[in-house]
């Protein structure tokens, strides 16, 4: 069955198929900090070459009432590493009585991250919620645990649609201020969830791995309104604990061609 | 005691010069305090029962069970000190699973017995440790029917059609002689298992107990559980009627 | 304990080890320690496993061939498993990963059995505990090379998930490993998704048998004998083999598989 290969010695030997254990996933995530809010979000499709293997797989998840983790890459290292992060903060909440803060979650994710440098979760990793100062934040990681605070982040498969689209909108690349004004440093959050709802339509209509279904997270810091959720549809609280920051999940449809 | 202050009961490694080993003799005592336990091998299946002494009303009710299940199709009910009871339960559980790793089979009772009466025997050899202070009853239905062995402290064991060991034994074996074991169905043993409890029971003049009954039987598919509620129910009304009656 | 025998008994290696103070577990190995063999590819192999959810339950259908290479080797295979009385798995991939499977499984159920605590494994424990496993080894760089269906029904919920070699896990109405995940999933889709609470059994076990019949019909490692699992809240119940129906008459029309007429 297997195929032979001359050695350097010149004698034909068998050789030997190798085993990979990485597979590729599809699917795209992004999160963008506000001054007083974060947003995270990803599509709900896996696949694998061209099958789609199904249309609701989550890949952001809730890790405390401030932060949350978008996971991208090869689903079963994304899975298993969000589970061993929770396992993390909950041996944490037992030994110090509250959640971890999200710079600390960041560094920990790094911590993680690195001590399998050499055989990688193979995994694109953006954490997003809000910071103890109350500011909206987002980490954006590499496999390897390379990491840094940004705006915004857009990673997987459409990364390469989306990522421009966001420096644009967001950090105003190749945008001249009119006259007299000059580009806001936040966006509210109405603005930033249509930019978030037209970056996954975009990308699901030229991405065949994205579509089918789009969960966004949104976390709002200790005193802000959530009013201005109201006009938005399929909103969902998600919110556990006292603390005053509050979650919530906006559940929309993609396009499932 | 004669046993006592001659040096000879130190340890389980020294017999005694007329040939006995004292340290033996004195886990059989460990059993005679323990609350009786009974098994009954009838023609479909098998029975098991103990009187559950409760030593304080803080106690939850159904804790600290001395009837365990060992595989699907196994049941032990021990009568002794419970702690030794988990080791000796352990070690037949894994007995019971490598017999089924290396031969993909239940295994019949009689090699778990033969397995777990090596164990025990092993205690009685060494100065370094101590006989297990139970005796253990192992009820099964295997491919040849049903099986009932009793392993003592020795590490002796033998099989039986019925078996009692612990405090109220010897009534407990009088009442199940009477019995016609062979031609008793299950069913109809577990009203009998439930009467020689409460029996035995009220002649020790014990304080609190808790009757604890399990089966193996054609209603059970063969696998060893407890004795369904209304049926218990019905054992233990039936056992307390049969004591008043026979009080008058 | 040193499980290669040209080890035992034998004194030390004075050239290696002149004063005796190598631990055992470590002793120096001989020419057949590199002879240890973990990545492996599957060699008796079982094709696709469909299933669906329904209204009452989850109805999962595998044919009973198992291959070697392409020869037709095991004609009357079981690939489909259950596990407990509310779950039941099927298998792809290699048989024999498969039925260590099984092994592993039975003795946990034997394990919880004993526990007698009240609680028993449902489909979603005994998936996440496959999934767990599969991952595990998969790290280890030695995968147990199968795609598992994970179906089943208790406390009145459905359960449906897959697993593979890699460890990657996803749940969905309609499932299909292998073969079937291109040729049979569509056809699923179609039948079953937005209808999971509408659908008979026995509209469940025609969706299945039409999908049995394309698949095959296209794949050469499929065979016309096929056993349907059906697990409901009355418990998992696996039918008898059945033979699939085809007609290869079309045939006769067709250059190159009729008598030739020129």
């Amino acid at each position: 069955m297997e195929h032979s290969f001359a050695s350097p010695s010149g004698h034909p030997q068998p050789h030997q198929r190798h085993f990979n254990p990485y597979s590729e996933n599809g699917g795209t995530i992004l999160a963008i900090a506000g001054a007083n809010f974060s947003v995270i979000a990803g599509d709900t499709r896996q696949s694998e070459g061209y099958s789609i293997q199904t249309r609701y797989a989550p890949k952001v998840f809730r890790l405390t009432d401030k932060a949350v983790l978008a996971t991208n890459g090869f689903a079963a290292d994304g899975n298993m590493f969000v589970k061993k992060v929770r396992q993390r903060l909950e041996w944490y909440r037992h030994a110090h009585s509250k959640d971890m803060p999200i710079r600390a979650i960041a560094r920990l994710i790094q911590t993680m991250l690195y001590a399998r440098r050499f055989f990688p979760y193979y995994v694109y990793n953006i954490l997003g919620g809000i910071e103890e100062d109350g500011s909206g934040a987002v980490y954006s990681f590499d496999p390897v645990g390379s990491y840094e605070r940004e705006a915004c982040r857009a990673a997987g498969a459409a990364q390469s649609l989306v990522q421009p689209f966001l420096d644009n909108q967001i950090y105003f690349k190749n945008q001249t201020p009119a006259h007299g004004t000059s580009h806001p440093a936040h966006l509210p959050l109405d603005h930033v969830l249509e930019l978030v709802i037209d970056s996954f339509t975009s990308a699901t209509e030229r991405h065949i791995e994205v579509g089918d279904g789009l969960e966004i997270y949104v976390v709002l810091a200790k005193g802000s309104t959530p009013q201005v959720l109201d006009r938005w549809q399929g909103v969902t609280e998600m919110t556990t604990t006292q603390d005053g920051e509050r979650m919530f999940v906006i559940r929309r449809n993609l396009k499932r061609d | 005691m004669t046993s006592i202050g001659t040096g000879y009961d130190l340890s389980a490694s020294t017999y005694s010069p007329d040939g006995r080993i004292f340290q033996v003799e004195y886990a059989n005592k460990a059993v005679e305090n323990s609350g009786t336990a009974i098994g009954l091998k009838v023609k479909d299946g098998i029975v098991l029962a103990v009187e559950k002494l409760v030593h304080s009303k803080l106690l939850v009710p159904g804790a600290n069970r001395r009837i365990r299940t060992i595989d699907r199709h196994i049941g032990m009910a021990t009568a002794g000190l419970p702690a030794d009871a988990r080791t000796v339960a352990n070690r037949a559980r894994d007995e019971a699973a490598n017999h089924r790793d290396i031969f993909q089979s239940p295994p019949p009772l009689s090699t778990i017995a033969d397995r777990l009466g090596q164990f025990v025997q092993v205690y009685t050899l060494y100065s370094s440790v101590r006989p297990f202070g139970i005796s253990t009853i192992l009820g099964a239905v295997d491919k040849n029917g049903p099986a009932l062995y009793v392993i003592e402290p020795s590490g002796v064991f033998y099989g039986y059609h019925g078996a009692a060991v612990g405090k109220g034994r010897q009534l407990a074996k009088t009442e199940l002689e009477k019995l016609k074991l062979s031609e008793l169905t299950a069913r109809e043993a577990v009203i009998e298992a439930a009467r020689i409890i409460y029996l035995v029971h009220e002649d020790e003049k014990e304080k609190e107990f808790e009757l604890e009954m399990s089966w193996i039987s054609p209603e059970t598919n063969g696998l060893h559980v407890a004795v369904p509620k209304d049926l218990f129910d019905e054992a233990e009304s039936k056992a307390r009627e049969a004591l008043t009656s026979g009080l008058e | 304990m040193d499980h290669f025998p040209t080890n035992w008994g034998r004194p030390r290696n004075d050239t290696i080890d002149p004063y005796g103070t190598y631990p055992i577990h470590q002793r120096p190995k001989d020419a057949f320690s590199t002879g240890i063999q973990r990545t492996q590819h599957p060699i008796v192999t079982g094709t696709s496993v469909l299933a669906i959810k329904f209204k009452d339950g989850v109805m999962m259908a595998a044919d009973n061939l198992a291959s070697y290479g392409s020869l037709a080797r095991f004609r009357d295979i079981q690939r489909l498993h259950p596990v407990g009385d509310n779950t039941v798995i099927g298998a792809g991939g290699d048989m024999s990963d498969f039925q260590y499977l099984q092994s592993i499984l039975d003795e946990l159920m034997v394990d919880e059995f004993c526990a007698s605590d009240g609680h028993t494994l449902g489909p979603a424990e005994v998936h996440n505990y496959l999934s767990e496993l599969m991952y595990a080894r998969r790290s280890k760089m030695d995968p147990l090379w199968n795609s598992l269906l994970v179906g089943g029904f208790k406390d009145g919920k459905r359960f449906l998930a897959y697993v593979d070699l890699l460890g990657t896990t996803y749940a969905s109405s309609t499932l299909a490993t292998g073969y079937g995940a291109y040729i049979a999933q569509p056809l699923l889709r179609r039948a079953v998704e937005g209808n999971e609470d509408t659908l008979t059994k026995e509209e469940a076990r025609k969706i299945l048998e039409q999908s049995m019949q394309v698949l095959f019909y296209r794949d050469a490692r499929s065979i016309d004998q096929f056993q349907i699992a059906t697990v409901t809240a009355a418990g998992v119940h696996i039918s008898e083999a059945r033979k699939l129906e085809t007609s290869w008459s079309f045939a006769e029309g067709i250059r190159g598989y009729g008598a030739q007429t020129q």
